[in-house]
C-alpha cells in the first residue's frame, strides 16, 4: 500500500494481485491470483466428480461408503430444487447443482488459504448475468408479450407507461444486487481476516479459527444458499404454471 | 481550490466511517425478523425448520444494503477514487 492508511498494517492484505501478464490482441491483460484459486478449485471438483462417476458407475444396490455420500449431496441438492419450483424441477437440477457445488466451495476455500474466488466482482457478475438470462430466456419462453408489457407497465394500466423506466431499472438491479451481494459477503469476510492476521501479528494464533468458522463456513454456505434461493425463486415466478404460450 | 493528499486521504478515512453507518438498518431488519422467528417458533415449534431457513434468507437479503455501505468503504479506503 502506497498511503500508510492502516499505520502498523504493513503486511494487511486482501487485494487481487497479477501473476503474469500478456497482450491480448495489443491490450495488456493480466492472470491473477483469482483465475489461479478458481482454477485450484475447478480441479478440485473435477477430481471429485471424476471419483464420484466412478463410484456411481460400479455402484451397488445397497450403497456403501463414498457412493452413500455421493448420492446424499445430489439427492439434498434436487430436494432443494424440488421444494421451490415445483413441476419445472428437473430441468433445473443441473444447473443449480453445479452453481451451489462451485459458490460453495469457492467460498470455504478461504480455509485451504486461497483467496477466495467469490471475493473478485468478476467472478460473481457473470453468475448473476447468467441468472438474468435465464429469467429472460424463461420470461420470454413461458409468457405472452402482452403480459411481459403489462407488468412493466405494472402499477398503472398499459396504455400509460409511466412507470416503466422505473421496471426497466428495477428490472437491472436483480443481477447487480445479485452480485453484489455474494461479492461483498465474501469479501467483507476475506477483509476481517485479513486485518485479524495482519494486525494482530503473534497475537491471532489458533483462536481465528473460530471466526473462520463464521466467516467461511457458516457466511458463505448462507450466501450460497441465498443465491441459488433467489435464482429458483426469480426462475420459478416466470415459469408460473409452466403452460407455454 | 487546491488540496493536498493527506487532506483527501483524511476525508475519504472520515467518508469510510461515515458509509459504514448503513449498518443500522440492517442491523434493526436482522432484530426484528429474528424476534418474529423465535415469536413463530415459540407459537407452532414444529415449524422449526422452515422458520429457520426463511428467516436466514430473508436476514441475508436484509443484509445486502449494509453492504452497500461496506463496499463505499472499501472503495474509499483501498482503491482511493478520490485522489488525483
Amino acid at each position: 500500500m502506497e498511503h500508510g492508511i492502516l499505520l502498523s498494517g504493513t503486511d494487511v492484505d486482501f487485494m487481487i494481485h497479477g501473476v503474469f501478464q500478456y497482450s491480448f490482441f495489443g491490450h495488456p491483460v493480466w492472470i491473477t491470483t483469482s483465475h489461479v484459486c478458481i482454477l485450484i478449485v475447478i480441479l478440485i471438483l473435477t477430481g471429485f466428480a471424476i471419483a464420484a462417476n466412478r463410484a456411481i458407475a460400479k455402484g451397488s444396490e445397497v450403497p456403501g461408503g463414498f457412493q452413500n455420500v455421493v448420492e446424499l449431496i445430489v439427492e439434498k441438492l434436487d430436494g432443494m430444487v424440488d421444494s421451490t419450483m415445483g413441476k419445472a424441477a428437473p430441468r433445473f437440477y443441473n444447473y443449480i447443482g453445479t452453481v451451489f457445488i462451485f459458490i460453495l466451495f469457492s467460498n470455504i476455500s478461504g480455509l485451504l488459504g486461497l483467496r477466495p474466488p467469490t471475493a473478485d466482482y468478476g467472478v460473481t457478475l457473470p453468475l448473476a448475468l447468467v441468472t438474468f438470462a435465464l429469467i429472460h430466456v424463461n420470461k420470454w419462453k413461458y409468457q405472452k408479450p402482452m403480459t411481459i408489457w403489462e407488468d412493466l407497465c405494472s402499477p398503472l394500466p398499459k396504455w400509460l407507461p409511466i412507470w416503466l423506466p422505473i421496471n426497466l431499472i428495477s428490472t437491472v438491479a436483480v443481477p447487480v444486487s445479485l452480485s453484489l451481494r455474494l461479492f461483498a459477503n465474501v469479501l467483507s469476510g476475506t477483509a476481517m481476516m485479513a486485518l485479524i492476521y495482519g494486525l494482530l501479528g503473534w497475537f491471532a494464533t489458533a483462536w481465528p479459527a473460530a471466526l473462520h468458522v463464521y466467516f467461511d463456513l457458516f457466511s458463505g454456505a448462507i450466501q450460497t444458499y441465498v443465491f441459488c434461493m433467489l435464482t429458483m425463486t426469480y426462475i420459478a415466478n416466470e415459469i408460473g404454471d409452466g403452460t407455454r404460450r | 481550490m487546491d488540496f493536498n493528499e493527506n487532506f483527501i486521504l483524511g476525508c475519504s478515512a472520515i467518508g469510510a466511517g461515515l458509509a459504514v453507518i448503513a449498518g443500522i438498518g440492517p442491523g434493526v431488519g436482522q432484530g426484528i425478523a429474528a424476534g418474529h422467528a423465535a415469536a413463530a417458533v415459540g407459537r407452532n415449534p414444529g415449524a422449526s425448520g422452515d422458520i429457520r431457513s426463511t428467516m436466514l434468507l430473508g436476514q441475508a437479503v436484509a443484509e445486502t444494503t449494509g453492504l452497500y455501505g461496506l463496499l463505499v468503504a472499501i472503495l474509499l479506503l483501498f482503491v482511493q477514487p478520490l485522489l488525483p
